[in-house]
């Protein structure tokens, strides 16, 4: 019947919507699609060894900790930050942050770009390279 | 008091208990994160296209279409194209509108009784139309905007529909509002069918279960976003391996939370195939909305159309000659 | 029935809660007046259908007269039926009991039973549904709120799809369309697979099928009782009609519901379509073996309605005609829109519908050769071809009842109206919500016009008489038009109940009663022999 043909176009249709992820990523996806990046260190972040916090922790709340670091600086005027461990840090994206992990393509848009991330860190900072 | 959503209240919780417990304490990210996805994945495509030809296997024989609007007659009269359509492309006019925005759900009324005068009351009322378009269109878009996980790179039309998804730039991270509509839409749809009374009366478990399993995929997901945050980095990677077809489980491991949310979707997926979810592929086989209103300027065919035993003329004749003759009616046979 | 309690008595008694018990639970009432009788035997038998086991039996009995087999059969039928109607299957799956439906229903808004809401009508079907054919139902069972079909399962199906008009007002609104009418109508084809049918259907059907029309009118009678209505209208207009019958060559068969014939008022719209051919000089004939245009095989199953409606073409082709022109009726023009040419088509006679008079053609209904006699009405009068006195009709404040069928199955909304504000000056609609689409059943369609559940029909037909009521006390309306035969006698009832005042006339009266004939005499009286220019209020509706 008419129908019949109808419906499996239909059908066809759909699935090809639908399963877009297995032919998009065979057809435009990278080789290593699946393999997630891994932010790059410098040697000087390499060094230093710890971070704000642990490295786990950074992962999934780095974005929480520069939020509370702009409201401290730019609302209360603190400018130093005391991590669980004790020890004190200035509170800054480009002075603290971008000390170490100067390397902001290799590290930061890595991921974020991985996982479609925008933040807008830099719609106000500037980073490394430029102040070079 | 109807409890039916009490069952499917408890079956949804224990399903998220199941993963994860599985998931956090018994090691079987394997199951959670690989097997049942694709599982669920097979079910659906083998389940949706059963069920489509199934439907479509049975016949078509009349042309009843629903009219809501003037017919097309004489020329001079309005013909009311999308109520009443004539043509296939009216039809699917018909479709789109009913598909798209819900039109029959926006003439909706709601009957009252003024006991005092005596008359009934009629009043147009959108919440239906409301909370459904706001439940659909949100997991619409919150499902294109989960495209960041199973594809890289990542497709202008998903960055671009976050854009205008998180355009508030509010929260951090940025909130974005087809999250919150779900959990609004689902979470209005529920409360209709727990607080008002018809709905209580016709509702089954079957009704309560998928809105629970909704609203808790969009629990857990706004939970993963906003509050317990998870690696993302590693959930992209367990999920492009599904989609690039090598399945892994990335080293370090993600959170309990993840393959709660990730079981709840599977579990949807999987059953909507087997449940009044399948409205999704329904409505496109409706007859009264997909059919043209011409079934007196172009015949529709009946394929099991069979011969019937009818009274003929000349049984008739037979019958009633005399009387016909007498009273002067012309007959075939003297 | 004689202990009908009084209108506001009947309207502060509606009670719209809903019981504890859910509604699987709760059985049917099926005392005295909450049923319609069951068909005698003897109907069955000459229609070659299912009888019952017993003799006689009432729907009150604790055992039914049906074979052992029953599940079986009723399962079998259902199967059968689900591959024959996607519409059933459909209709069957999709729906997510939004709710959206419920107070559509006329039965509904006057009875407040919740199986009258639409969802819950077809969830009864649904249930069993779910309980035989689907896997989720085998494997949850109870849980999944499937149903073995048991037999209080069965007197329910009796009890609500005997309480549907199929209307299809739920439809409209119905996201999906989901159509209670098709589940109606599906419900009542299983019931009768075990002869369970109602004697005010099966008795029209079994008399249509032998005489032609449903009051089993013979062919002389037949042709005496349009006589009488030419000797009144020569009373009344001073000219002779001579109408044919049976005859070939005929330009046109016109065919009109029975119901026009013998009960008033739709006898006056018959001498109103008279009137209009004979103005028009019209070359049509009147058939006597074709002499209905509604169709109870509508009500009963698909196949009864195509026995029935086949008479209608093979009359056509016997006599010769061009095209078929049909009479006011709702459920006829259902049949003869959406299931006509399918069934008994291809239509080999004639030609497309053109009319003689304006030589417009019909396209729309080139395939099915039969045209509403509004849409032909509708044309003469946009053309000019009728000679009209308005003010005949001045005694009258008419509104219009749209009826279901040509509404919500056909799309015939403003043809009617149309015609209406060309012969009458004063017309008022009732409230949108009540008309066009969105009209209101009268509560007796589908063959439930029978007595025995007056009370029922007084409530299901009460949306509408509310409207009524409405623009009576608003605007004075006190002349409810409308273009179906049922309407025709299930509205004075109704409207002598809950809006005393208001009388019910068809399109064509008022045509009939507006057209200035050749060489009539001076007119007195309208067609009900009735003055007319006094303010006759009391009068128009006794």
């Amino acid at each position: 019947m008419n129908d019949k043909n109808k419906i499996i176009a239909g059908l066809v249709i759909f699935f090809l919507v639908l399963l877009f992820p297995f032919w998009f990523n065979l057809i435009f996806g990278a080789a290593d699609a699946s393999t997630a990046p891994e932010p790059k260190l410098t040697d000087k972040a390499k060094e230093a060894e710890t971070c704000v916090a642990e490295t786990d922790h950074m992962r999934t709340e780095h974005m929480q900790i520069l939020d509370q670091w702009r409201d401290i600086v730019v609302r209360d005027g603190k400018r130093v930050y005391v991590a669980e461990n004790g020890k004190e840090y200035e509170a800054s994206l480009s002075n603290t942050c971008m000390d170490c992990h100067s390397n902001k393509e290799e590290f930061c848009d890595s991921c974020h770009n991985y996982t479609s991330v925008d933040p807008y860190c830099w719609d106000c900072h500037t980073y490394p390279e430029e102040t070079k | 008091m109807n409890t039916a959503y009490l069952y499917s209240l408890i079956a949804v919780v224990l399903l998220g208990l199941l993963a994860y417990i599985g998931a956090e304490a018994a090691g079987l990210e394997v199951l959670f994160g690989v097997i049942i996805p694709y599982l669920a994945l097979i079910v659906f495509l083998v389940g949706f296209a059963n069920k489509m030809l199934d439907w479509g296997k049975s016949a078509v024989p009349f042309r009843i279409t629903t009219t809501s609007g003037q017919q097309k007659s004489l020329p001079w009269i309005k013909h009311n194209r999308f109520d009443s359509p004539f043509t296939n492309g009216q039809v699917v006019v018909r479709m789109l509108l009913e598909i798209l925005l819900f039109r029959s759900l926006f003439k909706n009324t709601r009957t009252g009784f003024a006991k005092d005068n005596q008359h009934i009351t009629y009043k147009w009322v959108l919440w239906l139309w409301l909370f459904a378009l706001m439940f659909h269109y949100s997991f619409f878009v919150v499902a294109v905007r989960h495209l960041r996980f199973f594809a890289e790179p990542v497709p202008f039309f998903v960055s671009f529909l976050e854009q205008i998804d998180g355009m508030l730039q509010i929260l951090l991270p940025n909130l974005f509002i087809s999250g919150v509509v779900l959990l609004a839409g689902a979470s209005l749809l529920l409360l209709r069918r727990v607080f008002l009374p018809k709905l209580v009366y016709i509702s089954r478990p079957a009704d309560y279960f998928p809105l629970f399993l909704i609203i808790g995929i969009a629990v857990t997901g706004l939970m993963m976003r906003y509050i317990s945050k998870v690696d993302v980095v590693r959930i992209k990677e367990l999920t492009m391996g599904l989609a690039t077809l090598q399945p892994s489980i990335p080293e370090g491991g993600i959170s309990g939370l993840f393959y709660v949310h990730f079981f709840f979707v599977c579990i949807l997926v999987a059953y909507i195939p087997f449940s009044k979810l399948m409205h999704m592929g329904g409505i496109f086989l409706s007859p009264t909305r997909n059919m043209a209103n011409n079934s007196r300027a172009k015949r529709h065919v009946n394929p099991w159309n069979y011969p019937v035993k009818t009274h003929t003329y000349e049984e008739y004749e037979e019958d009633f000659r005399d009387k016909m003759i007498e009273a002067g009616l012309p007959v075939e046979k003297e | 029935m004689a202990e009908t309690p009084k209108p506001e008595e009947l309207f502060q008694n509606i009670d719209h809660s809903l019981p504890e018990t859910p509604w699987e639970d709760v059985p049917p009432d099926l005392s005295e007046g909450r049923f319609c009788y069951p068909t005698k035997k003897k109907n069955l038998e000459y229609l070659d259908l299912p009888t019952t086991t017993g003799g006689e039996w009432s729907p009150a009995d604790e055992q039914w007269p049906i074979p052992d087999n029953w599940q079986e059969i009723i399962h079998q039928g259902f199967k059968d039926r689900l591959e024959k109607y996607r519409s059933l299957k459909v209709f069957m799956d999709v729906c997510v009991r939004c709710g959206a439906c419920a107070d559509k229903c006329h039965f509904f808004i006057g009875t407040g039973d919740p199986k009258n809401m639409p969802v819950l009508r077809a969830e009864l079907l649904r249930s069993v549904y779910r309980n035989d054919f689907t896997r989720a139902g085998k494997i949850l069972k109870k849980l999944n709120r499937g149903r073995p079909l048991t037999k209080q399962v069965l007197k329910e199906w009796f009890s609500y799809f005997y309480q549907c008009t199929e209307c299809r007002r739920c439809s409209v609104y119905c996201p999906y369309g989901i159509d209670t009418a098709e589940v109606t109508m599906m419900g009542r084809e299983l019931l009768s697979l075990l002869g369970l049918n109602i004697n005010w259907i099966l008795e029209p059907v079994a008399n249509c099928f032998r005489t032609g029309n449903h009051l089993g009118i013979q062919p002389h009678a037949f042709k005496d009782m349009v006589d009488f209505f030419c000797d009144d209208i020569e009373e009344i207009t001073g000219v002779r009609i001579n109408p044919t019958f049976n005859r070939k060559g005929a330009e046109i068969l016109f065919i009109t519901p029975s119901g026009d014939v013998f009960a008033d008022p739709g006898t006056y719209s018959f001498m109103g379509y008279l009137l209009l051919f004979e103005h028009l000089g019209l070359d049509y004939t009147l058939s006597t073996y074709a002499s209905e245009g509604g169709n109870f095989g509508l009500f009963t199953s698909s196949e009864v309605m195509k026995r029935l409606n086949a008479k209608m073409y093979a009359e056509a082709r016997r006599l010769g005609v061009k095209w078929i022109l049909g009479g006011e009726c709702g459920h006829m023009w259902r049949v003869i829109h959406q299931y006509m040419d399918t069934m008994n088509g291809p239509a080999d006679f004639g030609e497309i519908p053109k009319s003689p008079i304006t030589g417009t053609v019909f396209e729309n209904a080139a395939s099915t050769r039969m045209v509403h006699i509004t849409e032909f009405t509708a044309d003469l009068i946009y053309n000019n071809k009728l000679k009209l006195d308005t003010s005949r009709n001045d005694k009258h404040v008419v509104t219009y009842h749209d009826s279901c069928n040509p509404s919500r199955a056909m799309g015939l909304l403003d043809e009617p109206r149309y015609i209406l504000k060309n012969v009458c000056n004063n017309f008022y609609e009732m409230p949108e919500n009540t008309i066009r689409e969105q009209t209101f059943c009268c509560g007796s369609g589908s063959g439930l016009n029978t007595e025995e559940i007056m009370e029922l029909r007084l409530l299901g037909g009460l949306p509408r008489a509310n409207a009524v009521k409405y623009v009576h006390d608003k605007f004075g309306v006190n002349m409810l038009s409308c273009i179906c035969a049922i309407d025709r006698a299930a509205l004075p009832p109704l409207m002598d109940y809950w809006v005393p005042g208001v009388g019910v006339t068809g399109i064509h009266e008022l045509v009939g009663n507006a057209l200035i004939m050749e060489g009539e005499s001076e007119r007195t009286m309208d067609l009900r022999f009735e003055p007319l220019n006094e303010e006759t209020e009391e009068d128009a509706d006794e």
